[in-house]
């Protein structure tokens, strides 16, 4: 299975606190691999480096290699701007901004590409249907985004990250703010999108990592504790940590 | 959460150790019928498997009742689907002790006087032994004492091969007494089932605390096992 993204050594910094220690990992292409760990292990803050979406904020520093398809992105000369269309990331809370439902999925696309109003529609399909929204929005394309309920709202940030044809999708606790039938119709979603793109999924609900999930990393403190196919991770997990957080000893 | 979990699960413990000390003790009474030809201590062993099986279906719900409602992970699920298994296991062996009892009631109908008997105290002492090293090491944690027991089964199927022979000459020799033979036949290939159950609950043991599927590899030798897992 080849590697989508190779991480070496890499540290973290909020200042002059470290908050990611020496992390190695090798994510693979067109697969799910959650991110599981205690609040505050760095596993957020290890996502965020993909898309070097942490230099948005002040005195935040990342050393080490991070290689996307060869590439190591934490190199200042890569193109941030098209490092983030080909990373897309959602957040916790549904995100859609203020305008309809069809300028939500435009918008990055126009961002993006130089395309026909035509092409321009046709991608927007594309990428409702790809986030299985477009049954439930196809007769109110202008209306509101945010007059959706919260789980059609995330689906909508989905669509709309997926807009740009990135190669890498990010989620950060994606449905810890949605009800549990929204909760499975993405995590149905997430199993299509993995077909086309590569998935890392941080989230705190060790059955969804499980259900989800191809591998399962462990974070703890900041380092990576363990990595390894999920199935070996909920049934037989090396690492004595591992073993007791997912079977609620701590955290 | 945890230590209500942690409860439960001790508690399901207690129930599976209590099946294991009935089943033990319907072994231990149906060896007895055979080696003293007694159809009271035979009767009262199949009258007892009903309270069995009705443990047995007890602890079934009560793990499915722990999946469903826990939703146990790693070592927990482990546990939890290693004494579903061994509850189903020791059920079987409780059957066993029944189809013995069974045989024993047809046996003493023919003249024990003019039958050559078979001495079954080896096998039955060999099985109770290994089905009781098999929940000791459940009750202690102890692989070793797991492996142990595996290694043994093989004793108890070559005694077993040997009596197939012994009954087949007799049955050649004194066709008329054939229905003995093979209640004894019966009585001997249950006692070797007993010597299987107790090596696939060593094995549901060792999966347990290592995780590892140890069921048709052929190989039940822990210190290789152990230079595998170095090598």
């Amino acid at each position: 299975m080849p590697n989508k993204v190779i991480v070496k050594n890499l540290n973290f910094f909020y200042g002059k606190s470290q908050a990611l220690f020496e992390n190695n990992i090798e994510i693979k292409e067109k697969k799910i691999t959650a991110v599981i760990g205690p609040s505050g292990c760095g596993k957020s803050t290890h996502l965020r480096t993909y898309n070097r979406i942490f230099e948005l904020y002040r005195n935040q520093s990342a050393t080490g290699e991070i290689l996307i398809d060869g590439e190591n992105i934490l190199d200042p000369g890569v193109d941030v701007l098209e490092l983030r269309r080909k990373v897309g990331m959602i957040f916790q809370k549904p995100t859609p901004f203020p305008m309809s439902v069809y300028e939500n999925v435009a918008y990055p696309i126009r961002l993006h590409f130089k395309l026909s109003k035509s092409e321009i529609a046709q991608r927007v399909e594309e990428s409702l249907i790809g986030a299985s929204l477009w049954d439930e929005v196809k007769d109110k394309l202008h209306h509101s985004g945010l007059a959706l309920s919260g789980g059609q709202q995330q689906r909508l940030c989905i669509a709309r990250a997926i807009a740009t044809r990135p190669e890498i999708v990010l989620m950060d606790e994606p449905t810890s703010a949605i009800d549990p039938i929204a909760t499975l119709k993405i995590e149905e979603l997430l199993i299509h999108l993995k077909k086309q793109f590569t998935i890392l999924i941080v989230t705190h609900n060790m059955q969804q990592a499980a259900r989800v999930s191809d591998y399962t990393c462990f974070f703890y403190k900041g380092q990576i504790m363990e990595y390894n196919v999920t199935n070996d991770i909920f049934t037989n997990p090396q690492n004595k940590k591992t073993e007791e957080y997912i079977t609620g000893r701590f955290g | 959460m945890r230590e209500h979990f942690a409860q439960e699960l001790n508690n399901l413990n207690q129930h599976v150790l209590t099946l294991a000390a009935k089943t033990e003790h319907a072994i231990q009474q149906s060896t007895k019928a055979v080696s003293k030809h007694c159809a009271d201590t035979a009767r009262k062993v199949i009258a007892g498997d009903y309270q069995i099986d009705m443990d047995e279906i007890k602890i079934e719900s009560i793990c499915l009742e722990m999946l469903a409602l826990y939703q146990p992970v790693a070592s927990d699920l482990r546990h939890v689907i290693t004494l579903l298994k061994i509850n189903n296991e020791i059920e079987r062996a409780a059957d066993y002790a029944v189809k013995i009892s069974r045989s024993v009631l047809d046996m003493i109908t023919y003249d024990l006087e003019k039958i050559e008997e078979y001495d079954f105290s080896e096998m039955a002492s060999i099985s109770r032994e290994m089905l009781r090293s098999a929940l000791d090491s459940m009750v202690y944690h102890d692989t070793n004492m797991s492996y142990n027991v595996l290694k043994r089964d093989e004793k108890l199927d070559s005694i077993h091969k040997g009596n197939y022979q012994w009954a087949r000459n007799m049955i050649i020799k004194h066709p008329e007494e054939a229905g003995y033979y093979l209640d004894c036949l019966t009585v001997s290939s249950s006692f070797e089932r007993i010597g299987d159950i107790a090596t696939n609950i060593c094995e549901d043991i060792i999966y347990f605390h290592q995780g590892k599927i140890v069921r048709h590899t052929g190989n039940t030798n822990k210190d290789s096992e152990c230079q595998k897992e170095k090598s």
